[in-house]
């Protein structure tokens, strides 16, 4: 961008990322006015006023110095931890599952915060674990029990969609810290090993059934295969072009469940067709790109893994969900960054993208490291 | 071995770039992944897709075709359909049974016994088969149910066409009736019209029998409907194509009068052109009526029926089986015409013949003299046809009844006739592994004994004596039908019998009162008196009803060149004169119907109005009594076809041979020596009253 015309403080903004998002926050925005029946106060405008009340959050986070960030890694995660603690006693008291906490002003879900919580924890444990001790078990037993606790508190409630989600920008970060390949291979195997048994002896009847129903959605077609059934069908009509802007009948009829939400991107290739749907890829892939391009580009070991860690977060949302509405993943309440309507998700994916800013600005500020 | 050099800063940076490039890859493949997933289902697989979304938008409701008509031989309806407003309730939609049943039983203002019977349908009912609440409404109160919708899920107020009979009653047994289907009717045809609300078929009678020309093809309704069935908006209509209509042989006159002349009595009356066989009229009384059978039958409706021992469900016309009584003689005479037998052979009546060491009696006990084959006929003297069967023998006579329709099924378009027994020596011996005996042939001649007929088959004999022709009893109009051929008599013994016969009516014979009021106009009939049990339980005249005799008439008119045909069976009338009273004014009617009506008229006061009036005062004497506290409750529909059945069973055969002389009961009015006029008997008016 040619700076001498444009004012500092905006030629300043990591627009790389900005017009991205802004990009897939009114294509989401145009979907969900579509969704509500061409009524635009019903989910749009909420859904770009929470965007960009959080992009201010995110500028904001993205300003905090780096030492700030790993002074408060450990004391974040604490309190989250207890916060995840407080919410299954406070279900466990009231009965059933409870996932969030009445804050009067607005509901807090601590395992949406925890995503990118845990990804901060394990960022600064191993930026502070002496370099020799990566290959030790060391480097791996703390991980291992920062990542157990919330994990495990969340699994309990049960969500495992987003016990899933907080595993796996654990592991990512573990991966990348540079822990030896075999562990990972090694879990992998067994992973395949433990799967099944785990379908039979963990998982609760419904998570079950959800499997059970993605690997054949057709044996239930009115219950819980009607979802994804449902999605193919809104997809699949939709052809290369769409059916046009408002006309996506699955929507519009109540035909496609959580338009608006969690299959928010059925709801658009209804309308909008293949096209637009490769529209969504290709801006998640510059955001993606982005991410670790600014990651690979961290002045240092903290903040490398940090902005890696946030964007597959990201990522992790974004790969799953669609894997969902398309039929390639069973059924689980994960929704689509950006362009579901929903507040936590929102302020889960801006807190990543204000991290990955952040670092962005330490390495524009300070000098690339050597190592 | 890298793991044993020391891990160092560079070497974790190094690793960290490849593994984020895996990631990067990782992310690369995935993003492919999903673009040839959107690729497979948005472009390859796009028209099985669409065709699923449209299957999803598009609801088609499928709009009942009108049913063809039912029409007499002058084109005057006999089923027809008239527009109407109805309200109907699809079980699995209804949240709370018992609210909306309170929130229409208001807007409907239904009474209290009709809610029991919805209720218990709607307990019954699966799925989607509708139920109705109601039907025939008018304007204001469907209004009324069609505001108050969204508070009433599964109700279905909607305007269509109902069945329609406007003779009611008269044509109940005729017509049959419709209803809803039956779950097992569309576990058979798996029809989506089935379920469809306000649609009936056809469940009994010619409703039943012709259902596939009848019906017709639906129309269609498109509309686009959300997931929760709410119409968004019309997307076109086709029409329906009404059913083709059934001209029927029947006069609807004729039908509406013989139903009605049979008054507070049990019984049947069937009127025949002898010479097409063309039924004019075929009624069987009491009966239901055929339109408040297809609203669907309530529990009052269904205990006074249940309950009639005059069996208002048994079409007692093809399914009434009776000992034919001495109507049968004429049919004897011309099997001993056409055996050879001079008519002018004569036998000496004394009340009696002696046969082997048992006297068989005349009806008349006192005796008639000198008889020849005219005279047995018109005064029905019973030693007459003792004396010359044995002389002709049972085969010959066997051989005729089944030659003019006795014992004879009939190609009608009915379930399920009764055909009943013409007796023989080969039958007995089949069915009894008993030798045929002297007095089998003796009580046969009499039309008593193992002889049984039904109404119809009297009618057809009726026919073919008065015409000579083989006519077969037709149902269905057809103008072009070929002549009738004839059945091969001697015309000369016809005549002789036909004389006879209007003797019996016109001059010193059985049934002078049956005379017709109209000018030219000659009736020829034979009367018959049945004995339903041995004149040791009762004498068949008076006591409990359901010992009396039957009461039988057949007779054609003009005598001189037959028209028509008529019989007349009157269940426990007490004898032949509960009969030719009605056969004499139903023939009146065809020829003289002002003079008919007025007859009928004057006895209808008596009656305590007409069929529809002591049927409603019937219905609301029960409704008062048991209200909807009627114990039984209301059979679903595959019961009542089976209660209906079980209703329509005949009278049983005697299960076990017959050992003894069945003495012939008398007949109504005393013979009359000479020409001169018959003495008075016993005034019509008040023989019906002996059926109560």
């Amino acid at each position: 961008m040619p700076r001498a015309y444009v004012p500092a403080a905006i030629a300043r903004q990591p627009w790389g990322v900005l017009l991205p998002l802004m990009a897939l926050v009114s294509f989401g925005a145009a979907v969900l006015d579509s969704a509500a029946g061409g009524r635009f106060e019903t989910w749009s405008m909420s859904h770009l006023l929470r965007f960009v009340v959080f992009l201010i959050m995110a500028m904001v986070i993205a300003r905090l110095p780096q030492e700030l960030f790993r002074k408060m890694a450990l004391p974040v995660y604490g309190v989250l931890c207890l916060l995840l603690v407080l919410v299954e006693l406070i279900g466990g008291i009231g009965g059933g599952s409870q996932r969030w906490l009445n804050l009067g002003f607005m509901t807090l879900q601590p395992s949406e915060l925890m995503k990118p919580g845990i990804v901060l924890v394990l960022a600064w444990f191993y930026s502070v674990l002496p370099i020799g001790e990566t290959q030790s078990w060391r480097a791996l037993f703390p991980a291992a029990v920062l990542l157990g606790i919330p994990a495990g508190l969340v699994m309990l409630q049960p969500d495992l969609g987003t016990g899933l989600a907080i595993s796996f920008g654990a592991v990512v970060v573990m991966f990348l810290a540079g822990l030896p390949l075999r562990w990972f291979l090694g879990a992998g195997a067994a992973g395949l090993v433990a799967a099944p048994l785990a379908f039979f002896f963990l998982l609760h009847d419904y998570q079950r059934n959800r499997v059970l129903v993605f690997l054949d959605p057709e044996s239930d077609p009115l219950g819980t295969g009607y979802h994804i059934t449902q999605s193919k069908i809104a997809i699949g009509s939709g052809g290369l072009i769409g059916k046009g802007f408002g006309n996506g009948s699955q929507s519009h009829l109540n035909y496609l469940p959580e338009s608006h939400t969690d299959f928010v991107f059925a709801t658009m290739a209804e309308e909008w067709g293949m096209l637009g749907g490769l529209f969504v890829l290709v801006v998640f892939w510059l955001i993606f790109r982005w991410g670790l391009k600014v990651a690979r580009n961290a002045p240092d070991r903290f903040s490398r893994l940090l902005a890696a860690g946030m964007t597959m977060t990201i990522f992790f949302y974004m790969c799953i969900n669609l894997m969902m509405v398309m039929g390639l993943a069973p059924v689980v309440g994960i929704p689509l960054p950006w362009m579901s309507h929903g507040g936590s998700s929102m302020m889960t994916n801006m807190i990543c993208v204000g991290t990955i800013m952040a670092v962005e600005r330490w390495s524009r500020a300070g000098p690339r490291s050597l190592s | 071995m890298r793991q044993k050099l020391p891990v160092t800063s560079a070497i974790l940076t190094n690793r960290f770039e490849r593994r984020t490039f895996v990631l990067g890859a990782l992310q690369g493949g995935v993003g492919l992944l999903l673009a040839a997933r959107l690729g497979y289902l948005a472009v390859a697989q796009n028209e099985k897709y669409q065709a699923a979304s449209e299957s999803n938008r598009v609801n088609l409701t499928l709009i009942p075709p009108r049913r063809g008509w039912v029409l007499d031989r002058f084109g005057n309806a006999l089923a027809a359909n008239r527009a109407d407003f109805r309200v109907d309730l699809i079980p699995d939609r209804v949240d709370d049974p018992d609210k909306t049943m309170a929130t229409l039983a208001g807007l409907l203002s239904l009474p209290p016994d009709k809610v029991r019977d919805i209720r218990d349908k709607l307990d019954k009912a699966r799925g989607f088969q509708p139920v109705e609440v109601a039907s025939s409404l008018d304007w204001d109160k469907f209004a009324a149910v069609s505001v108050r919708l969204p508070e009433l899920p599964g109700v279905i107020p909607q305007r269509g066409y109902s069945r329609y009979y406007p003779a009611g009653a008269s044509v109940g047994h005729l017509v049959g009736y419709v209803g809803a289907a039956s779950a097992e009717d569309y576990e058979k045809e798996r029809n989506p019209l089935l379920i469809t609300p306000g649609f009936k078929i056809g469940k009994d009678g010619l409703e039943k029998h012709f259902e596939a020309r009848l019906r017709g093809v639906p129309g269609a309704r498109r509309v686009e409907a959300t997931a929760s069935g709410r119409i968004v908006r019309d997307l076109g209509t086709r029409e329906d194509v009404p059913g083709k209509p059934i001209a029927l042989t029947i006069n609807a006159g004729l039908q509406d009068y013989a139903a009605r002349r049979i008054g507070l009595e049990s019984g049947s009356v069937v009127v025949m052109d002898c010479e097409t066989g063309d039924i004019l009229a075929m009624a069987s009384m009491p009966s239901f009526d055929p339109n408040s059978f297809s609203d669907g039958i309530g529990r009052v409706e269904w205990k006074m029926l249940s309950e009639d021992d005059h069996v208002p469900l048994r079409n007692k016309v093809l399914r009434g089986l009776y000992p034919p009584g001495s109507t049968v003689k004429p049919m004897v005479a011309l099997s001993f015409l056409e055996a050879g037998l001079d008519p002018n052979a004569s036998v000496g009546c004394a009340g009696g013949l002696r046969v082997g060491n048992r006297v068989f009696h005349c009806w008349n006990r006192r005796g008639h003299g000198s008889v020849d084959m005219a005279k047995g006929i018109y005064q029905s003297c019973d030693v007459y046809f003792y004396h010359f069967a044995q002389q002709i023998g049972m085969d010959k006579i066997a051989a005729m009844a089944r030659r003019l329709g006795l014992g004879q099924e009939f190609p009608m378009p009915y379930p399920g006739q009764s055909y009943g027994t013409v007796p023989d020596p080969a039958w007995k011996l089949r069915k009894y592994k008993k030798e045929w005996a002297v007095y089998d042939t003796v009580n046969a001649t009499i039309g008593q004994g193992y002889m049984l007929v039904n109404p119809l088959q009297q009618a057809v004999m009726a026919s073919r004596i008065a015409s000579g022709r083989q006519v077969m009893p037709k149902l269905l109009l057809d103008r072009n039908a070929p002549p009738v051929k004839s059945m091969g008599f001697s015309q000369e013994h016809l005549d002789y019998i036909h004389a006879a016969m209007s003797e019996v009516v016109n001059g010193r014979g059985t049934a002078g009162k049956a005379r017709i009021p109209v000018d030219n106009v000659l009736l020829a009939g034979k009367t018959g008196t049945a004995q339903v049990v041995g004149l040791n339980i009762a004498n068949g005249k008076s006591g409990a009803w359901k010992y009396r005799d039957h009461g039988h008439f057949i007779c054609f008119a003009p005598f001189d060149k037959p028209k028509y045909a008529c019989a007349v069976v009157i269940e426990h009338g007490g004898g032949s004169g509960a009969a030719y009273p009605i056969a004499r004014d139903v023939m009146t009617y065809i020829f003289a119907p002002d003079k008919a009506m007025a007859v009928l008229e004057e006895f209808e006061k008596q009656w305590g109005g007409n069929v529809q009036q002591r049927m409603a005062a019937r219905y609301n004497s029960f409704a008062a009594k048991y209200g909807e506290s009627a114990p039984k409750p209301v059979p679903d529909d595959e019961d009542l076809t089976e209660q209906v059945e079980e209703g329509r069973k005949p009278a049983e055969e005697p299960a076990t041979a017959q050992t003894d002389a069945a003495a012939p009961p008398p007949e109504p009015e005393q013979p009359a020596p000479a020409v001169a006029a018959p003495p008075p008997p016993a005034p019509p008016a008040t023989a019906p009253a002996g059926g109560q």
